[in-house]
């Protein structure tokens, strides 16, 4: 999942430096991730993980770190899972 | 709810707004643009004062500036997108058959390349592709809008006016300058015997992913508002209005600053139309009887 992640990010976040240098805590936003580019990333995580985030999850904070879209989508995989 | 007659009710009335058979047009009496027009002399000395460039653009503009600014993107539901004819002599006799008989005629149009303007400032951002001088530059526009939001409420226009002041140049100066004009376009309001307040503010974005936009300009405090009591003290309205756009506008129209960054822009916004409301609220639909101090700054 993380390395998913990371390639949606690479792709959509339009993030002023490669994703090898972004640690898993470090908040994109601070790194230079626009609010249009995290809403591009919220829709193409959606697609590839073919999950919905509920209006809850639409937050600046679940966008904000790699850590904190792998939780947001673990949440969502296993509540979809049981 | 009231069972007295509405702010609205009053206007209409008094002649001073005359309603269409579309909610949220409105033809204006002379008192109301006599209003305006104070308030434009206003905003444009003191913009002058600051060695703004004024331009004005009619209310209509290129289609592709609002794919480019993100404003179809992020507010589609409140586009005007201008319809035209371009068919032969057969579709002309159907479009007129079916008009006559109630139909649908404006299946017979297609999309120009022309839409309405949404605020007024967007139709400058394409004007501007190039390097800035050093400094930045100061822009002051000024005219008519439409949003898609039908509504009895006189304070939300389909059809309204904005005086923007405009600054585009590096991100250090985009806030100064919408700081700065939030304080003076207050003192102008209060001047002019408004009670206003000046709020933390988002955009109304559209649909799921509008949350998060609306959020994070809230969490950056990219727009602020003044506002104050029209229809009620609980829920004030916003008269004036102040956008950090970061490089928003910069990026897709390939501004540039003299040291070869992407520009950042702000606008600081006056509605004028909401203003003038707020002074027939506040002081009474004739403004022969307005208090001296407002009636001086609008009209000296």
């Amino acid at each position: 999942m993380e390395e998913t992640i990371r390639t949606i990010l690479a792709e959509y976040g339009h993030l002023p430096v490669p994703m090898d240098k972004i640690r898993d805590g470090d908040d994109l936003y601070q790194v230079g991730m626009t609010s249009h580019a995290s809403v591009n990333v919220m829709l193409a995580l959606e697609d590839e993980f073919e999950i919905e985030f509920p209006e809850t999850m639409l937050r600046r904070s679940t966008f904000e770190s790699v850590a904190a879209i792998r939780n947001a989508l673990g949440d969502l995989i296993e509540a979809r899972a049981n | 709810m009231s069972d007295g007659p509405t702010f609205r009710d009053e206007l209409v009335a008094a002649g001073v707004l005359v309603p269409t058979a579309s909610d949220g047009i409105y033809g204006r009496s002379s008192v109301y643009e006599d209003i305006v027009a104070g308030l434009e002399g206003l905003v444009n000395a003191t913009a002058a004062s600051e060695g703004s460039a004024g331009y004005r653009f009619p209310p209509v503009m290129p289609r592709s500036v609002l794919e480019q600014s993100g404003y179809l993107s992020s507010f589609p539901d409140m586009i005007g997108s201008v319809s035209i004819f371009r068919g032969d002599n057969a579709d002309h006799k159907r479009l007129i058959e079916v008009a006559q008989s109630g139909g649908e005629w404006t299946s017979f149009l297609e999309a120009a390349d022309v839409s309405l303007c949404p605020a007024v400032c967007h139709p400058l951002y394409p004007t501007l592709r190039g390097t800035l001088p050093e400094g930045g530059r100061r822009y002051d526009v000024s005219g008519w809008c439409f949003r898609r939001e039908p509504s009895l409420d006189p304070a939300r226009m389909q059809s309204f006016r904005q005086h923007d002041l405009v600054y585009v140049g590096d991100a250090e100066q985009a806030r100064q300058h919408r700081d700065r004009w939030l304080q003076l376009g207050a003192e102008i309001l209060d001047s002019l015997g408004l009670a206003v307040e000046t709020v933390v503010a988002n955009d109304p974005f559209f649909g799921r992913v509008g949350r998060i936009l609306a959020e994070n300009q809230r969490s950056e405090t990219l727009k602020y508002e003044i506002v104050t009591p029209i229809n009620s003290a609980e829920h004030p309205t916003a008269i004036a209005s102040a956008n950090c756009h970061l490089d928003h506008f910069g990026e897709p129209f390939g501004i540039v600053t003299a040291d070869g960054e992407v520009a950042h822009s702000c606008c600081f916004g006056f509605g004028l139309d909401r203003i003038t409301l707020a002074l027939l609220r506040t002081h009474g639909i004739g403004p022969g009887d307005w208090p001296a101090a407002a009636r001086d700054r609008l009209w000296p």
